[in-house]
């Protein structure tokens, strides 16, 4: 089985209230390297077949219309990862 | 509680008759999607202004002929993905856009979890976001109504105050510059909160209308102060009794006289 993973990230334009709070909290745990966090979402898509150019197709269509919301979110990666649960594609 | 301060009844008579027996024949549907919380007060906001309302289910494809639909707030499908995300394909939505946006021009209301669903439908401009402090936010709001042409804000006048509820997790409007400067210039904004931005809304905006003035949705909850013993403890004219407030009335009435009075559905 594979899986195809897509992540979506807020635009850079669109403020992240939830990232702003995690850096703000890093220094609480002496973590001081990071001066920004921005938060995202990661989706892994399980398909029972072989990944074909077709699914990957629908999976993009999916990660545009469904598991992003164009107006706020961008979809920053559509890829493939193995049966070998190691090597991404 | 003291001596009685004043004398409203505690509950509204639903029994006795209309006041216009046309108002009592305009049926607005309320939709419920798993997650709903406030349909049963959108409907008793629709009946106590006169009205009929009418649930709906989301899984349904028949709008049973309503004149009107609200979506009401809560946390459908538990706010899973994106609020509204997964609700906006509920199949009763396929059927409220295309009727929303048909020649007949449907008149829809999405209050809270209902607005974000009409973003995510893409029936309004913009989107909702976590609150910029990060905290679910309960409180009397006051808001201005800034577009009094719309078929839910007809009974306001442009410029008139109100003080509703408003309770959500994410309330912050966002939407890019060009559509911000195409929603102030075409007066879209159909309501601004008055006195603290609540939750980091851009240009104060509480609530935005569709070009047509058919699709209205904001974030506070107009279906909670309708109703003299449960709504808030102010109006926009000041402090009241102990839940006196009834300043979001004027939405319900609003759609029934709109379409009674020459509404563009026949």
């Amino acid at each position: 089985m594979a899986r195809i993973v897509v992540d979506v990230m807020p635009k850079p334009e669109i403020l992240d209230p939830q990232g702003k709070a995690i850096v703000r909290a890093f220094p609480h745990q002496g973590i001081t390297a990071f001066s920004g966090v921005r938060q995202g979402k990661r989706f892994e898509l399980e398909v029972d077949g072989e990944v074909t150019e077709e699914v990957l197709a629908t999976a993009r269509h999916a990660a545009e219309t469904m598991l992003s919301n164009p107006v706020i979110e961008d979809v920053v990666n559509v890829s493939v990862i193995d049966n070998s649960d190691s090597a991404e594609a | 509680m003291s001596a009685n301060t004043f004398e409203a009844p505690l509950v509204a008579d639903l029994s006795s008759p209309a006041p216009d027996a046309a108002l009592k024949d305009v049926r607005v549907g309320i939709v419920t999607f798993p997650g709903t919380l406030d349909d049963r007060d959108a409907a008793r906001a629709v009946d106590i202004a006169g009205g009929t309302s009418v649930p709906l289910w989301h899984a349904d494809a028949d709008l049973q002929g309503v004149d009107a639909v609200i979506l009401p707030g809560g946390f459908s499908y538990g706010d899973y993905l994106r609020a509204g995300a997964i609700s906006r394909f509920a199949p009763l939505m396929s059927r409220i856009i295309d009727a929303a946006n048909s020649d007949d021009a449907l008149p829809v209301l999405g209050i809270c979890n209902g607005f974000q669903i009409l973003t995510e439908s893409h029936l309004l401009p913009g989107s909702m976001i976590r609150n910029n402090h990060l905290k679910f936010i309960c409180r009397d709001q006051r808001l201005r109504v800034e577009n009094a042409g719309t078929t839910w804000t007809a009974d306001f006048t442009s410029g008139q105050e109100i003080v509703v509820p408003l309770k959500n997790n994410d309330g912050q409007y966002v939407c890019d510059q060009t559509t911000l400067d195409m929603l102030e210039f075409e007066g879209r904004v159909a309501f601004r909160y008055v006195g603290h931005n609540p939750n980091g809304s851009l240009n104060d905006i509480a609530g935005v209308t569709n070009a047509r003035g058919n699709v209205v949705g904001l974030m506070p909850h107009p279906e909670h102060a309708v109703e003299a013993g449960f709504g808030p403890d102010s109006t926009a004219q000041g402090q009241v009794a102990m839940g006196e407030g009834t300043d979001g009335l004027g939405l319900f009435t609003s759609v029934l006289n709109t379409l009674i009075n020459g509404g563009s559905r026949a």
